[in-house]
C-alpha cells in the first residue's frame, strides 16, 4: 500500500468517524446559543473555540462532516446508479442511435458549468440540502456515464465477450456479468473523486446559502457566516476551511492510492 | 578480435536467477541466432548487449562489443553507442515507431542525434536508405499509411542508419506474414554481407534459425544448453533439448480416419461488407468487401484448415459461421438451420458451435474462477445441470483435456499459456458441440506446448466425432491437424482441397507463394 492510500484512508475515516459520532453524542448542542460566551479562542472548554452565537465550533464541525458527507454520498449514488447503467448500454450498442443519443445527451449535460446550473436548480426549486443533492448528482450521471462507456468499449473487443456471445448470452447478460466486475476498481477509484468533488459543491452551495439551511450545520454555511469576522476572529474561518481542506485532500489521495493500489499491472510491477 | 563477445553472463533480478553463465562469441559478418521458448532469457540476453538492462537487475560477468565492456560503461556513453555502434530491431513494428512523425523524420532522428549533419543531409541519407531497405514509398508517409512489413523495413532503416556494427533484432518477422517474413529475412542476410554487421537474432522459430544463422545458441531456462554452427549443430544435436525442441517443432499428429460424409456445415455465396468512412462529409460510405462469394462446406467429423494472411477475412469468416454478424449476401446453414436469426440467436444452432481463441490470455474474463468460465456454455442449454451433474460434467471436461478436476476452483491467472488454451478446448467441449472453430489456437503457444496441444486436439478426434475449422497462418500445424484445407486471399477462397494434395501440388499462384514462403526445416535432424 503506497504513502497516499494510508494517509488518504486515514483522512477521510477520521471525518467519516467524527459524523458517526455526531449522531450519539457531540461537545456541545449546536442549537443552544450562548451570546455572552461568543467568539472564544480554543480553550479546554471548547477545543476549537466558538463562533459568533457562542456555539461550539468542534460540534458544528462534526455536525457539517455529517451534512457534507450525506450531500455528496447520495450525489455519487444518483451518479453511479444512473450514469453506469447508461454507460454499459451505450457500450453494448456501440454505434447505434441509442449510443448517439445517450453520449450527446451527456456532452449536453457537460456543455454547462455545473456550479451554476446547481445555483440555478437550487434558486428555482427553493434551497435546501434535499435540491443540493439533486443538482450536485445530475452533474455526476456523465462523468460516470462517459467512464463507463470508455472503459467498456474495450472490454466489448476482447475474446472472452466474444466467447459469451458465442454461448447466446444477451448484451444486457454479458454487461452485468462480464464488463461490470471488470470495471468496478476504476468506478470506486471515481467514486471516490466524484465524493470530494460533491463536498466542495455542496460546501460552495452553503456557503451562497443554497445548500443546507440552518440551524443544520454545515462547513459552507460555517464559511460565509465567518467572513465578517475573519479579521477579530479567524479561528472562526479556518477551523471549517481546514475541514474541507483536509477532507477533499483526504478522498483524492485515496482515489489515487486506490487507482494503483486496485490496479493488478501496477501491483505486479511493484512486487 | 571478435565483435561481440560475451563471457559468463549471470544475471539476477531480485532472488530471481533470469541468466546463468551465458558464453557466447561473434564475427562480423555472422549471423547468431539465439533461439529458445519463452522465459529462457534470450530476450534478455540481448537487452544486456544493449545496456538496456530493466532497474534492478544486477548482472556479473562482461559484455564486450570491440573490447569496449557493456556492463562497466556509463549511461551517457552507451547512449552515445546506441543506435551508432549498435541498433535493435524489435517485435512488434507498429509499437517501434512513433505515429505522429514521417518516418523519413524517424530515421533522419538517429542520424541527428549521432552526428554533427545538417537537418537536409540528414533528411537526404534517411531517404537513401529507406531506399535502400526495399521501400518504395515516399519518406514523408506515416507510419499509420504502412503496412506491417513496410513499418518493419522503416525499422531496419532506423538501426542501420549509421551502419553499426551490431545490429539485433527481437523476433523481427513473428508479427508478420509468411510472404512478408521471407523478404524481411533476405532483406537481413542481404544488408549484413554488404555492411559486414554483426546479426544477433532472436527468434523462436527454429525454421527461421535453421534458414539464414550461421551459428546457433540455444537457451533454455536462462543457460546456453548448445551452441555450435547451424549445419552441423543440427545435424548432431547433443542435448535432449535441442532434440525435444527440434522434435516439437516438425511434431505430427496422428489423426483416426474419418468416415462420415453428412454435410454439417454449408456456406453458399457468402458477402461481407463493411462500410468505410465517408470520403466527403455527405458522400455514400464507400464498402469495402472482407468476404466475396464465399463457398464452403464441412462435414460430420471433418478436420478442416483455413489458411491466409492477416486482413485475408479469416476473422470475419469466423464471426459470420458463429452467426455474431449478419451477412449481405449468400447464406450459412448448420444441420439445416440458419445460423444467423437476428437478433435473438437459435440456441439449438449455437448449441452445437463453439471456438478456441488465439490469444489465451485475453480469451478468460479475468474476474471469475476456472469452473465458471468453462461452464459459461451451459446458457445454451434449456435445462443447464446443476450440483452434483454440473461437478460432473466440470471434472470430466478438464480431465479431457488433462488438467485436474482440482483446478476448478483456481483463477486464471494461475495458469500458463499452454494450461489456458486447454481450459479453453474444455469450454468448447463441456456441452460436446459438433464444430469447434480453432481461430488461430495454437499460434500464441511454444513449440513444445503447441505440439501437447496438437496431441490433445487429436486425442480429442479419436475419443469421439468431430468436426472442426482449424484457422491458422502456419502452413505446417494445419498440414498435421487437418483433412481438408481451404485457401483464403482477400476475401476469397483462391483453393480449397485434400490438404495433402493442396501442399504437394498447389494450383493456385497465391497457394504456391505461400508454401514456398514457409521457412522450412532442414530434415538433417532427424537421422540422429
Amino acid at each position: 500500500m503506497s504513502r497516499n492510500l494510508i494517509i488518504g484512508t486515514a483522512l477521510t475515516l477520521l471525518f467519516i468517524a467524527l459524523a458517526a459520532v455526531s449522531f450519539i453524542w457531540t461537545p456541545a448542542d449546536i442549537e443552544s446559543l450562548d451570546i455572552p460566551n461568543k467568539l472564544q479562542t480554543p480553550n479546554a472548554a471548547n477545543l476549537l473555540g466558538t463562533d459568533h452565537f457562542g456555539r461550539d465550533i468542534l460540534s458544528m464541525v462534526m455536525m457539517g462532516a455529517r451534512t457534507s458527507i450525506a450531500v455528496a454520498l447520495v450525489a455519487v449514488g444518483i451518479g453511479m446508479s444512473i450514469g453506469i447503467p447508461l454507460g454499459l448500454l451505450a457500450a453494448a450498442r456501440h454505434g447505434s442511435l441509442l449510443d448517439e443519443f445517450i453520449m450527446r445527451g451527456n456532452d449536453l449535460v457537460f456543455a454547462f458549468p455545473s456550479l451554476v446550473i446547481a445555483i440555478l436548480i437550487t434558486a428555482v426549486f427553493g434551497a435546501s440540502a434535499v435540491n443540493a443533492i439533486i443538482a450536485i448528482g445530475i452533474f455526476n450521471i456523465p462523468v460516470f456515464a462517459r467512464l463507463t462507456r470508455g472503459a467498456a468499449l474495450p472490454l466489448w473487443e476482447r475474446d472472452f465477450i466474444l466467447a459469451a456471445r458465442v454461448c447466446g448470452k444477451s448484451a444486457t447478460h454479458i454487461s452485468i456479468e462480464h464488463i461490470l466486475p471488470n470495471i468496478t476498481n476504476l468506478m470506486i477509484v471515481q467514486g471516490t473523486i466524484q465524493f470530494s468533488l460533491g463536498i466542495l459543491a455542496e460546501a460552495a452551495l452553503s456557503y451562497i446559502g443554497l445548500g443546507a439551511q440552518p440551524p443544520t450545520a454545515s462547513w459552507g454555511r460555517m464559511l460565509a457566516d465567518a467572513q465578517t469576522l475573519v479579521s477579530i476572529a479567524p479561528h472562526t474561518a479556518l477551523v471549517p476551511g481546514f475541514a474541507i481542506l483536509l477532507m477533499v485532500l483526504g478522498l483524492n489521495l485515496m482515489g489515487d492510492g486506490l487507482r494503483d493500489w486496485l490496479d493488478p499491472r501496477i501491483r505486479v510491477a511493484r512486487t | 578480435m571478435s565483435l561481440l563477445a560475451i563471457k559468463g553472463l549471470s544475471l539476477s533480478i531480485g532472488d530471481t536467477e533470469i541468466l546463468h553463465d551465458i558464453d557466447l562469441t561473434m564475427q562480423a559478418g555472422e549471423i547468431v541466432a539465439i533461439t529458445g521458448e519463452s522465459g529462457s532469457g534470450k530476450s534478455m540476453t540481448a537487452l544486456a548487449v544493449m545496456g538496456l538492462l530493466p532497474n534492478g537487475s544486477a548482472p556479473k560477468g562482461a559484455v564486450l562489443l570491440d573490447g569496449t565492456d557493456i556492463l562497466q560503461t556509463s549511461e551517457p556513453d552507451l547512449c552515445k553507442m546506441r543506435g551508432n555502434a549498435m541498433g535493435m530491431v524489435f517485435q512488434e513494428p507498429m509499437t517501434a515507431l512513433n505515429p505522429v512523425q514521417t518516418i523519413g523524420d524517424q530515421v533522419a532522428e538517429t542520424i541527428l542525434i549521432h552526428e554533427k549533419t545538417t537537418k537536409p543531409e540528414a533528411h537526404r541519407r534517411a531517404a537513401a536508405m529507406l531506399e535502400r531497405v526495399g521501400l518504395k514509398v515516399s519518406p514523408k508517409r506515416y507510419p499509420h499509411e504502412l503496412s506491417g512489413g513496410q513499418r518493419q523495413r522503416v525499422v531496419i532503416a532506423m538501426a542501420i542508419a549509421l551502419r553499426p556494427k551490431l545490429l539485433i533484432a527481437d523476433e523481427p518477422t513473428t508479427a508478420l506474414d509468411v510472404t512478408t517474413q521471407a523478404r524481411i529475412l533476405d532483406l537481413l542476410r542481404d544488408l549484413v554481407r554488404e555492411f559486414d554487421m554483426g546479426l544477433l537474432l532472436i527468434t523462436h522459430d527454429l525454421a527461421v534459425v535453421a534458414d539464414v544463422a550461421d551459428h546457433i545458441v540455444v537457451m533454455q531456462m536462462g543457460r546456453v544448453v548448445e551452441a555450435g554452427q547451424t549445419h552441423a549443430l543440427l545435424s548432431n544435436m547433443q542435448h535432449p533439448y535441442t532434440k525435444a525442441l527440434f522434435e516439437a517443432s516438425t511434431h505430427t499428429v496422428q489423426l483416426p480416419v474419418r468416415t462420415d460424409s453428412v454435410r454439417l456445415l454449408y456456406a453458399k455465396h457468402i458477402v461481407r461488407d463493411y462500410p468505410m468512412p465517408r470520403q466527403t462529409l455527405l458522400g455514400p460510405r464507400p464498402q469495402f468487401r472482407a468476404l466475396d462469394d464465399v463457398s464452403f462446406h464441412i462435414n460430420h467429423s471433418e478436420r478442416v484448415g483455413l489458411v491466409g494472411e492477416s486482413g485475408c477475412g479469416k476473422s470475419t469468416l469466423t464471426r459470420a459461421i458463429l452467426g455474431l454478424e449478419d451477412v449481405q449476401g449468400g447464406e450459412i446453414r448448420l444441420d439445416g438451420e440458419p445460423v444467423f436469426t437476428g437478433k435473438h440467436p437459435n440456441l439449438a444452432v449455437r448449441r452445437k458451435m463453439q471456438v478456441v481463441f488465439q490469444d489465451p490470455y485475453s480469451s478468460f474474463n479475468p474476474r471469475h474462477r476456472v469452473d465458471r468460465l468453462i461452464t459459461e456454455p451451459f446458457h445454451l442449454l434449456e435445462t443447464p445441470p446443476t450440483g452434483q451433474a454440473r461437478a460432473d460434467a466440470i471434472a470430466k471436461a478438464l480431465t479431457d483435456v488433462g488438467l485436474s478436476p482440482s483446478d476448478a476452483s483456481k483463477y486464471i491467472h494461475e495458469f500458463s499459456g499452454g494450461q489456458r488454451q486447454r481450459i479453453a478446448i474444455a469450454r468448447a467441449l463441456i456441452i460436446e458441440p459438433e464444430l469447434i472453430i480453432f481461430d488461430e489456437a495454437v499460434s500464441a503457444l511454444d513449440v513444445s506446448v503447441r505440439a501437447q496441444v496438437l496431441d490433445l486436439i487429436a486425442d480429442l478426434c479419436r475419443k469421439r466425432p468431430l468436426a472442426y475449422l482449424f484457422i491458422s497462418h502456419d502452413l505446417s500445424v494445419v498440414r498435421t491437424v487437418t483433412d481438408r484445407v481451404l485457401v483464403m486471399q482477400a476475401g476469397k477462397i483462391v483453393e480449397q482441397g485434400e490438404t495433402e494434395t493442396v501442399f504437394t501440388n498447389p494450383q493456385h499462384p497465391y497457394t504456391q507463394t505461400l508454401i514456398a514462403a514457409a521457412p522450412q526445416l532442414p530434415a538433417l535432424g532427424m537421422a540422429v
